[in-house]
């Protein structure tokens, strides 16, 4: 039994170098979704501003309907369709790089989720902050950027941080657009096999890996922030 | 193995389903396929028909069994058969060696080449033009395989043959390789691309079915040589590539121009509405009959 493993071991990765697939694969994923996630995170940050902005004071009215429409669309459409989209019919007759696609695609998507939660984040700051703020002689965006963001960024950071994760696992739709992501690596070694088991496990594994990691780090980030907490 | 397998948590959801899916083996005989691929296999309204679809269904009849198809990516159909969950894989399959180590093969029941296709304004004209160019295929496939082996050549694997069609037509990609059926009817219902004339490779395909099961392979091989003898097999080729070929040729070319738009954006679509014409002809010999 050892030796069928070791065997098919030996047939899924280490014959015709099939691991360079997971390696590749993996190196795309990363790169897809760390880009995704700074653009969802300066995008989310500035329609989740002009929104509570809007509703705060009455201003950016235009601003705030343009992004409820992005907020619609992106929320109310599956991220596969998005790609596809951005891929064969924004870009439909351009030679265009597919990782940038799927950056752009994931990156926009995210952005959506992460104005909501940054959203959430602001309105949950009591309207008290703001007025002491303003009392202060702190114009409205001063006390945005030295007063409420700073609370609101360690209030959202688990809700990011789970937002975060589920972009990393959603990159693996990548593969609709040939980009040969960590799934789709896995894929082609399954398509060359006909082993399911091996590399469906294997990919599994290092998503499990990816996460565990990352979980890791928010953790630490989370504990850095509250120490200003502790009495 | 097994049990080694159901020591891991998916390992064992992965083989409870495959016995579920073995349980209703007697009476029913499961075909693993992927419907994107005309005129061997694609769908028509609900049902999935094409050479492999119909001959399927023949053999499954020699068999007293009843035929069910199910449809899934090309690159998961041989595992469906390894794993149990179908019974035999139609997909246009070609017979590989590397094939041949994971599954059993019937006898060989087509020629069939692989293509290349490329822009009209295209200067690739043979396959050694190929080097160091980009080149779509469907992952899994055999052109996936030999396109590796293209010096200096990037590969990019779609899920659907017809999406790196779309990708050949938006410039993505310089030449796509496929099966020469599927690729014959692209081309058809496609403006602005053509075939080239010297094949890529050439190949066979059969019936794949699960090394163990030895039974129905034999089985399966006596019926399709009844079949090939009886003439019925023939009939269904001629149906969709066969002798009038030309004349529905012609048809599906002006079906083709009069949907121009569409057939570029969808070519799904376009697919289905020629293959009408012919489903309507099929219709009306299988009532003759």
């Amino acid at each position: 039994m050892l030796q069928e493993f070791q065997d098919r071991f030996y047939l899924n990765f280490i014959a015709d170098d099939r691991w360079k697939y997971l390696v590749n694969g993996l190196k795309t994923t990363l790169t897809v979704t760390f880009f995704a996630v700074l653009i969802g995170i300066v995008l989310g940050f500035i329609v989740a501003i002009v929104r509570s902005t809007c509703e705060k004071t009455g201003k950016l009215r235009l601003l705030n309907a343009v992004c409820k429409v992005y907020l619609t669309v992106i929320r109310g459409t599956p991220v596969v369709v998005q790609l596809l989209i951005i891929y064969f019919v924004i870009f439909g007759s351009v030679k265009i790089d597919k990782t940038l696609v799927a950056i752009l695609a994931f990156g926009l998507n995210s952005g959506a989720y992460v104005a909501e939660i940054i959203r959430g984040g602001i309105m949950s700051i009591e309207g008290g902050q703001l007025e002491a703020g303003r009392s202060l002689g702190l114009g409205y965006g001063q006390t945005m950027i030295y007063v409420i963001l700073p609370q609101v960024f360690k209030n959202v950071l688990p809700a990011l941080g789970n937002e975060f994760i589920v972009l990393l696992k959603e990159t693996s739709v990548a593969g609709y657009i040939a980009l040969e992501d960590l799934t789709k690596g896995g894929d082609i070694i399954r398509s060359r096999t006909y082993d399911a088991f091996m590399p469906l496990i294997a990919v599994a594994l290092i998503y499990l890996a990816m996460v565990l990691v990352f979980s890791k780090l928010l953790s630490i980030l989370e504990r850095r922030l509250r120490n200003n907490e502790r009495r | 193995m097994k049990k080694v397998m159901a020591v891991v948590a998916a390992g064992a959801m992965v083989m409870s389903l495959g016995m579920t899916a073995m349980a209703d083996e007697d009476k029913t005989l499961v075909m693993a396929t992927n419907a994107e691929f005309p005129p061997y296999e694609y769908r028509e309204g609900d049902e999935i028909i094409g050479i492999d679809a119909e001959v399927a269904a023949l053999i499954a009849d020699k068999l007293g069994m009843e035929l069910e198809i199910e449809d899934m990516a090309f690159d998961s159909v041989l595992a469906a058969v390894q794993t149990g969950k179908a019974d035999i894989a139609m997909a246009g399959i070609t017979v590989t060696p590397e094939r041949e180590q994971m599954v059993s093969f019937t006898d060989t029941y087509t020629k069939a080449t692989q293509m290349i296709i490329v822009t009209e304004d295209s200067e690739i004209a043979s396959p050694e033009d190929l080097t160091g160019k980009t080149v779509g295929v469907q992952l899994g496939t055999t052109g996936d395989i030999y396109a590796e082996d293209i010096e200096d050549g990037t590969v990019e694997r779609y899920s659907k043959g017809f999406e790196a069609v779309q990708a050949l037509i938006q410039g993505k990609i310089d030449a796509v390789i496929i099966d020469g059926e599927p690729a014959k009817v692209f081309v058809e219902q496609n403006e602005g691309i053509k075939l080239l004339e010297e094949a890529f490779t050439e190949e066979e395909y059969a019936i794949a079915i699960a090394k163990d099961n030895e039974e129905l392979l034999e089985k399966v091989n006596t019926a399709l040589n009844e079949l090939k003898e009886e003439g019925e097999f023939q009939k269904v080729v001629d149906k969709y590539i066969g002798g009038d070929a030309s004349e529905e040729e012609t048809e599906a070319v002006t079906e083709a121009q009069t949907a121009e738009a569409q057939a570029a954006e969808e070519g799904t679509e376009a697919a289905t509405e020629a293959a009408e014409t012919e489903v309507a002809e099929t219709e009306t010999e299988t009532a003759a009959q």
